[in-house]
């Protein structure tokens, strides 16, 4: 069994990192019914003697003393992480995995990339280091960040190259919170682009997700659970955006209910790795079956079911259900519409009491309305961990490369270009040393040409699909 | 004779535990429809066979449980340790943490060099303990990383070492529609590699025995439970004992068989001109047949349609191209029971179907950078393509 080891970084990644804990711990509570430390727990916590002072607390095998999550907080500013050290979930983390300063990153990413990067270089690394250390096998490297602001931008894709450098053999997946729209930043597209650059050379596997998508998921939810229709009460536990039953008690922010669905995707994504099942998937088999080419990494990611309805019964034609609100547009994670671009692979991650034969159904139901890549036609991965979620009987996780991803990409070109072409703003950044203007024109043309690649496969969409000719050989 | 089974990945470990189960229960049958005398040469055999006997009676599997990663292994032990009718033996197992990845290449080239030492120990350990080595039955999925790729290594290290003992490979073909993105890929290096070191490649195909499933059982919802089961009950009725040429209560005949691989003559093969592959193929030639019956009235059974030439090659007449063994011991309480074992030209389409497959994807190097970056060359996939093409070619022209 491997471990992982979650990156937080800037506030957005840092209250992500906080949810995504909360549910850790939940899950792991419902399934571990013993309180043994056993392999599952152990890919995201260690188990530690804290009346031992200093480093020689693990322990790995035997009764749970104290759980301390594998994780780095980073942040340049100290509100977030404070809160979190004072709240519920402050014995999880160790005081030593944290990296912090006071006055931010200005939502520049040039601070938090070339500035804070400097200077917290040592640090950083010797954190990193630490976290591996305690580390029977580690495999990966959970980065959580926003694409729009300075820290969790800047800083959260300089920690990408420190990572290649220093662990070259361990993944490096990255969930990445993109702007939307209407994002109040308004440097956002800047940043965003700058750190995309990173992520196209530095990143093994993003996982882009966006604001907007999360809000109108909570949007539908809310619409379900309030509309009061006979026999329709929702489970409380099974919301995908709840963290009823976690350790978070107290009254739920904002943003929780959104960060609350991407840290259910983290937890679906490994779920795999971690529990049994007939048919296993590690994190290994991820970056293999759903990366045909290097550059093109950007999985679209979609959850369900988002409730469970309280009935005990669920017939077949719910499970169907599942499977077919996993390729709806209103379920994934971006902006984004898979049934109508071009397929390039498809993993679904299945949890709970589904069999082989469910999922070879649902398959074949819903291949002829996907469009796969030529040569890739029956592009499909699939796994099946028996262990649910919390509050459900079974849950899908499907994972696409998608040429879909395209828009997102060209918006945020878009956007760049606007400000771009007036100059506006891009003293903060010129300012910075190090930051020169071709920084932003290499950002650009990388971004480009990520775009440029997603075209030409899209171009091949409705070419026929023919055989081509074999090799021809003397028996 | 004793065999040693090899079980690789997660589908290696998890059929080869329904097999010990089925192969144990069945000779543990209480209803076999014969003699006492003739069920305790039936039950020791199977013994022989595939059990090994520790000091307080239990009997323990000769095998070796090979994976990278080590949930299946742990599921599969104490679903054996549960049953606490067999079990595996303590130190029988070999366990890595990180899996491979359904990289072939990872399989093969890094986790094979790596624990070659180790996994051949084991195997030697296991031998060992066998009077008479009848072989090695080596069960292994197609389309991951460990089953595939490693298992294609070890295969190539008891070629090296054991190269007068039998290798049966017992190989699993996936579905169609994909379980594994790059199955097609993993699957013909496996294939390829396996043609110049194994002995004999049995096949099951989980299409196959998934329409088992559904269209004879009946069962609404298909497991992989359900699909390892029917799979071992198959082996189990072909690997089973069945007299030898001495008649009844000799039970010494090899389960893996000598005649299980045939060498074409060269000089015979007539030449055929360019046809489509379905024309072809819309009569299923065969090279060798083998039937296994057991039960009730096996002596009278008539198998003379199994005789018929035209089922067979200009080469091979059905006198030295079809054979039956025979028990009066039933197997698994059915009353009669016949299974088929057949080296024709039945695998041809599937066979096509994935290279031609893995041929699109290759062209358009999707995925190539995986292998590569592990030591598999394009230049190893064009050798595998172009053996896979002769075998085809050969099974087509019989």
């Amino acid at each position: 069994m491997t471990q992982s080891v979650v990156v937080q970084v800037g506030q957005c990644g840092n209250q992500i990192g906080c949810c995504f804990w909360d549910l850790a711990l939940r899950e792991h509570a419902a399934v571990n019914q013993k309180g043994i430390y056993d392999e599952a727990i152990s890919s995201f916590f260690r188990n530690v003697d804290t009346r031992v002072v200093g480093d020689g607390g693990s322990i790995s095998k035997g009764k749970i003393c104290s759980l301390k999550a594998r994780a780095v907080l980073i942040d340049m500013e100290e509100g977030v992480v404070n809160e979190i050290l004072q709240g519920p979930l402050r014995d999880v983390f160790d005081s030593k995995q944290l990296i912090t300063d006071i006055s931010g990153s200005g939502n520049n990413w040039a601070v938090g990339h070339k500035v804070f990067g400097h200077l917290y270089q040592e640090q950083i690394l010797e954190k990193l280091r630490k976290s591996a250390e305690h580390c029977d096998c580690l495999q990966c490297f959970f980065v959580i960040h926003s694409m729009g602001g300075g820290t969790g931008s800047g800083l959260g894709t300089f920690l990408l190259k420190v990572l290649e450098d220093e662990f070259p053999e361990v993944y490096r997946f990255v969930t990445s919170i993109y702007p939307s729209g209407e994002d109040d930043v308004i440097t956002s597209p800047y940043n965003s682009i700058l750190a995309m650059k990173e992520l196209n050379e530095h990143a093994d596997c993003v996982l882009p997700v966006d604001n907007q998508s999360l809000f109108d998921i909570i949007s539908k939810i809310d619409l379900m659970v309030n509309s009061g229709k006979l026999g329709t009460t929702v489970k409380p536990k099974s919301l995908v955006t709840s963290s009823a039953g976690a350790f978070k008690k107290r009254q739920e922010k904002p943003f929780d209910a959104m960060n609350n669905i991407v840290a259910n995707l983290l937890l679906n994504l490994t779920s795999s790795a971690r529990f049994e099942g007939s048919l296993n998937m590690d994190l290994n088999e991820i970056s293999m079956n759903l990366v045909p080419f290097p550059q093109l990494h950007y999985l679209v990611s979609s959850l369900t079911p988002l409730y469970t309805l309280a009935d005990v019964n669920i017939p077949p034609r719910r499970l169907d259900q599942m499977f077919s609100d996993a390729f709806s547009k209103d379920h994934q994670l971006i902006q984004a519409d898979p049934k109508h671009s071009l397929y390039l692979a498809c993993a679904l991650m299945v949890r709970g009491n589904v069999q082989i034969s469910d999922l070879r159904r649902n398959i074949e139901r819903l291949k002829p309305s996907l469009q796969f890549v030529s040569w890739n036609q029956e592009g499909w991965k699939t796994s099946l961990c028996s262990v649910p979620p919390v509050g459900h009987c079974h849950s899908l996780l499907a994972l696409a490369n998608n040429t879909c991803v395209k828009p997102t990409f060209m918006d945020l070109r878009e956007r760049f270009t606007r400000l771009y072409k007036k100059k506006a703003h891009l003293h903060h950044y010129l300012q910075i040393e190090g930051m020169e203007e071709s920084c932003f024109s290499e950002a650009l043309s990388s971004l480009s040409a990520l775009i440029q690649e997603y075209s030409q496969l899209d171009a091949t969409k409705s070419m026929p699909v023919e055989d081509l000719p074999r090799l021809s050989v003397a028996v | 004779m004793s065999i040693v089974t090899v079980q690789l990945g997660q589908c290696g470990n998890q059929i080869g535990f329904e097999v010990f189960d089925a192969l144990f229960s069945d000779s543990h049958c209480t209803q076999g429809l014969c003699s006492k005398r003739e069920n305790e040469a039936y039950r020791s055999s199977c013994k022989e066979r595939f059990f090994n006997e520790e000091e307080n009676g239990v009997p323990i599997a000769r095998a070796v449980l090979v994976d990278m990663e080590p949930k299946v292994i742990n599921q599969t032990l104490s679903k054996a340790v549960q049953s606490s009718r067999w079990k595996y033996g303590q130190r029988s197992c070999f366990c890595q943490k990180q899996g491979s990845g359904n990289n072939w290449a990872y399989g093969y080239s890094v986790h094979g060099p790596r624990h070659e030492e180790s996994v051949m120990n084991l195997i030697q350990k296991e031998v060992e303990k066998c009077d008479s080595l009848g072989g090695f039955f080596i069960i292994m999925s197609m389309a991951g990383g460990t089953g595939s790729g490693l298992g294609t290594f070890i295969t190539q290290n008891l070629q090296d070492q054991y190269s007068s003992s039998l290798k049966m490979n017992h190989i699993i073909w996936p579905y169609g529609t994909g379980e594994v993105i790059v199955q097609n890929y993993n699957s013909i290096l496996t294939l390829s590699h396996l043609y110049r070191s194994s002995d004999a490649l049995l096949v099951h195909e989980n299409d196959a025995v998934h329409k088992i499933c559904a269209k004879l059982m009946n069962i609404k919802q298909i497991s992989f439970n359900n699909i390892n089961q029917v799979i071992a009950h198959q082996l189990g009725s072909v690997f089973q004992p069945t007299y030898s040429e001495e008649g009844s209560f000799h039970y010494r005949r090899n389960p893996l068989g000598i005649d299980w691989q045939v060498q074409p003559p060269l000089s015979r093969l007539p030449t055929l001109g360019k046809r489509s592959l379905s024309e072809q193929l819309r009569f299923n030639t065969s090279i060798a047949n083998l039937v296994v019956l057991r039960g009730k009235d096996v002596h009278s059974a008539d198998v003379a349609g199994f005789k018929d030439p035209a089922l067979y090659t200009s080469w091979l007449g059905p006198d030295n191209a079809f054979n039956v063994w025979t028990t009066q011991r039933a197997f698994s309480k059915y009353e009669k029971s016949a299974a088929l074992v057949s080296n024709s030209q039945f695998l041809v389409k599937p066979l096509d179907m994935i290279v031609s497959k893995a041929w699109n994807m290759f062209a358009s190097k999707a995925y190539i950078h995986q292998y590569t970056k592990f030591g598999i060359e394009e230049e190893d996939f064009l050798d595998s393509f172009t053996l896979l093409e002769q075998v085809v070619a050969s099974y087509c022209n019989l």
